[in-house]
């Protein structure tokens, strides 16, 4: 009798029927929502035999275009939940004063709000940025793929594991109630035994292996892949931003890594690194985590700055104005960005000079920043502007972004920050230029690239509506919080006492129904490009009148992105092409050599996984078999020397002559 | 007037693959590179640990400093074991050059015992400490200490797992140019993780015995 309950307890560890969470109706409701949708979708897949499809062609793909394409599916399905967790939170606060307590526990509500954080910055942001560059870059650059293709694969079923552990705390115990930093004490297993930081950690981790590998990935095909001729001042802006980007990732997630398994440590092992007894000191942590937490947030900026320069540039039909210039002030918001992480703790007391220090390097930033901004204005000056949905969003960005750039320069202050500090006034300049800046951005982008992706621009009128939705969303959501913040209200409330607030976060709650207001017409807009696809089509390959060489190949491109290797003579080299008489090739191809599709990367990933959600409910025999297996599963991967095959000449002749075909009837 | 026309058609002939290579363009191999930059994302999380230990290395919580439990003989021998093995890793990849598949195998086995000897001795160490009632959870500097040791310790762990992984597709499949690949990047590994060891030796036991 009891040598079995010991056997369940080894088997499950902590997990009971009691982490099923009958009891709370929101999460009942939503987890058969999420059922019911999943069961359609997976029966819907079943029913039209497309798993082998998908398997094939899309989960176990290398190629760097599919791979991109589904880190953005995966951020534009977590945009969703991260979107109902602002939502809850917006309703929350313009409900719960004084007798009305609201309709979410704060059990409850801390959770909400540390999802939110997590996945958008994480899983929302931090895909759709990568899925852009892994996209885009290698086009740009004339390549056939990325350096490392199968790491490429590998990577991002790591950050879909992350997503998959973050979606499962949802209904199988909890998450974090602590913050999306999981500042300790707070996350220690003194004040949070249950397994809701475990969730955060383990998540966070095997998804940051992914971010660092395909870090790498980038960094190394930027620097060695680059067709003939492009040096690296001649890069497409976008290209730069990436590289800096990856020099990012690469010297910033291992800190995170390394604070995680700290933390985990402390969690798991008992040890005393940021406790409060022993000698531990949990600001060490703060520190540690904003030392990587000040590059993310230009992690996450510096490719969406890539992508309004290029927006500018296409849309004014003008070359960037002051491309030199651009460059190096990305180089300079890199290395910046190591040196301002204190100004998120200007109140932990380092003293006036160390405070100082911070506070001014912080506004130096904004130096090569408003040089970005210029450069973008002067560009648009005497151009001859398309206000096309891209563009739109690229005008939306700039009045924001400077708006929440200023904010930011208050909050640079440290004698204002320690008014500011935590206040409801940080929340609204951090949304101010995320949203403004990185959303914006990323749906500029999306906007931008979608017809090289699928063949068909996406419909301009429910592109529109989406803009203006979020755009006048924003503002409606966000001003009052300055103002909250300004007259001293603190985040993470799920409670007021003070009625007079009360107008001011219906305001913001407001402001947040016109942003789903947004989003829906941003999925209508996916569903209508679709349907009237035909009459959207583009059969040039070239659809703004591009200026870089993604647009010299056809839409959707073909697996290797180029017949032959570009070769490059200018910054904006498929303009100077189109300028200089460039005649495209109709023979004398030849077979190309591409790497194979594998489906290593997705089993590695799914044994993490299960390693992740073995070791957060510590059922400890599945966590060795499943680590074990990761390292059996890694050596076997390692004996497939035959990596690659040639896509044979015959096959480059057929598809280019469709693409003959088309553009002759089309232009 | 012929000179022009010479010139014309120069450029014509050029012209037409002005915009592209006609051949396969060879792309270098970009493993060194990537693996190269990998090893400094893995040298930032050791630094991490490093900074980490100069934070809280003196934070003995009235328990033990490394003074007193510090064995440096040992922690000298243990040294050694991982210089010889770099030093034997050289001679193998020596042997690589000459293409000698057997002798390469040989000093690459070599180079795994002198790791597992240096893993040994680590793990007794860590053990002893544990049993004198030093164990990771008595002090902030104890808990830095296990997790800086032995983060090195896991690494070099893999390392020879990769080894002996690497040992059995070059006894296998030769020196191929991928398997030549492999032995070099674990060779980088290797002699990395000898330097973060060496600071390890120097900042950790060195100066934690300057009480």
């Amino acid at each position: 009798m009891f040598d079995n309950l010991d056997l369940t307890k080894l088997i499950f560890g902590r997990l009971t029927w009691d982490a099923i969470p009958f009891h709370e109706p929101i999460l009942l409701a939503t987890f058969i929502a999420v059922a019911i949708g999943g069961v359609a979708v997976l029966g819907a897949l079943t029913y039209f035999r497309l798993w082998g499809y998908l398997w094939r062609e899309w989960f176990t793909s290398i190629d760097h275009k599919r791979i991109g394409i589904m880190y953005v599916i995966l951020g534009l399905v977590m945009l969703l939940r991260g979107f109902a967790d602002a939502v809850m939170m917006r309703a929350q606060q313009a409900l719960s004063f004084g007798d009305n307590a609201g309709f979410l526990p704060p059990h409850h509500y801390d959770q909400v709000f540390t999802a939110h954080g997590v996945i958008m910055i994480f899983f929302v942001a931090m895909p759709l940025v990568t899925g852009l560059m892994n996209f885009v870059v290698p086009l740009q650059i004339g390549a056939r793929d990325v350096a490392f293709p199968f790491l490429n694969n590998f990577s991002f079923w790591m950050t879909a594991s992350g997503a998959v552990l973050v979606m499962m705390s949802l209904f199988v115990g909890e998450f974090a109630r602590t913050g999306w930093l999981a500042y300790p004490p707070l996350s220690g297993l003194l004040y949070s035994p249950d397994v809701g930081v475990d969730y955060y950690i383990w998540s966070l981790q095997i998804a940051g292996v992914g971010t660092l590998l395909s870090g790498i990935n980038l960094l190394a095909t930027i620097v060695k892949m680059r067709a003939p001729g492009m040096k690296m001042m001649n890069m497409p802006v976008f290209t730069w931003t990436a590289l800096c980007t990856n020099v990012l990732i690469v010297a910033a997630f291992p800190i995170l890594t390394a604070v995680l398994a700290l933390l985990s440590l402390d969690r798991y092992v008992g040890t005393n690194f940021f406790t409060n007894d022993f000698g531990g000191n949990a600001m060490m942590y703060v520190n540690l985590i904003w030392i990587w937490g000040h590059p993310e947030v230009y992690i996450l900026v510096l490719p969406v700055f890539g992508v309004f320069s290029e927006v500018v540039a296409t849309f004014c039909s003008k070359r960037l104005f002051g491309y030199a210039s651009m460059v190096y002030a990305t180089v300079v918001i890199t290395i910046l960005s190591y040196l301002v992480w204190l100004h998120h703790f200007f109140t932990m007391g380092s003293g006036a000079s160390v405070n100082s220090f911070f506070g001014i390097t912080t506004m130096i930033i904004s130096i090569p920043t408003g040089a970005k901004i210029f450069n973008w204005l002067f560009t648009m000056y005497r151009g001859r502007i398309r206000f096309e949905v891209p563009m739109l969003w690229t005008i939306g960005f700039m009045i924001t972004f400077v708006i929440g750039g200023m904010t930011g320069v208050l909050l640079a202050v440290p004698p204002a920050d320690f008014v500011l500090h935590n206040s409801l006034f940080l929340i609204a300049h951090f949304h101010n230029v995320i949203i403004g800046g990185v959303l914006f951005g990323l749906m500029a982008g999306i906007t931008y690239w979608f017809p090289k992706a699928f063949g068909y621009k996406l419909d301009s009128f429910w592109g529109k509506c989406s803009f203006w939705f979020w755009f006048i969303g924003f503002y409606f959501a966000f001003m009052p919080l300055y103002v909250l913040g300004l007259m001293g209200v603190t985040r993470r409330m799920s409670h007021f006492e003070d009625p007079s607030l009360q107008i001011w976060f219906q305001i913001a709650a407001f402001g947040a129904a016109l942003i789903a207001i947004g989003i829906g017409c941003f999925l209508i807009q996916l569903v209508v490009s679709y349907i009237r696809r035909e009459s959207l089509r583009d059969h040039t390959g070239d659809p703004w009148q591009g200026r870089t060489l993604e647009w010299a190949t056809s839409s959707p491109p073909p697996a290797y992105n180029f017949a032959f290797t570009p070769v490059v003579h200018d910054n904006d080299a498929w303009w100077d092409m189109k300028k200089n008489g460039y005649v495209r090739p109709t023979d004398g191809f030849i077979a190309i050599h591409m790497p194979k599709n594998t489906g290593a990367g997705a089993i590695l990933a799914g044994l993490s996984t299960v390693f992740g959600f073995a070791a957060i409910w510590h059922m400890w025999p599945l966590a060795i078999l499943a680590f074990l297996s990761l390292v059996v599963a890694t050596i076997v991967h390692t004996f497939n020397y035959k990596r690659d095959y040639h896509i044979s000449a015959d096959e480059v002749v057929r598809t280019e002559a469709v693409r003959t075909r088309l553009l002759a009837q089309h232009v | 007037m012929s000179n022009t026309t010479a010139h014309t058609s120069a450029a014509g002939a050029s012209d037409k693959y002005r915009y592209y290579l006609p051949n396969e363009h060879h792309v270098e191999n970009s493993t060194a590179l990537g693996f190269w930059i990998y090893l400094m994302s893995d040298c930032l999380i050791f630094a991490c640990l490093f900074a980490v230990h100069a934070v809280v290395g003196r934070s003995y919580a009235a328990g033990p400093s490394g003074a007193e439990l510090f064995d440096l003989p040992l922690v000298a021998v243990n040294t050694s074991m991982l210089l010889l093995s770099s030093i034997t890793y050289g001679f193998a990849m020596l042997e690589m050059q000459k293409n000698k598949v057997s002798a390469t195998l040989g000093w690459l086995a070599i180079t795994g015992l002198f790791g597992a000897v240096f893993i040994g001795l680590e793990l007794y160490e860590f053990v002893h400490l544990i049993h004198e009632g030093a164990g990771p959870q008595r002090s902030a500097f104890l808990s830095s200490f296990f997790t800086l040791v032995s983060t090195h310790g896991l690494h070099v762990t893999f390392g020879i797992i990769w080894l002996i992984t690497l040992m059995v597709q070059v006894g296998k499949y030769g020196f191929t140019a991928a398997n030549r690949r492999r032995l070099m990047c674990l060779s980088m590994f290797w002699h990395f993780l000898d330097v973060v060891w060496i600071g390890v030796f120097t900042f950790v036991y060195l100066m934690g015995v300057l009480a």
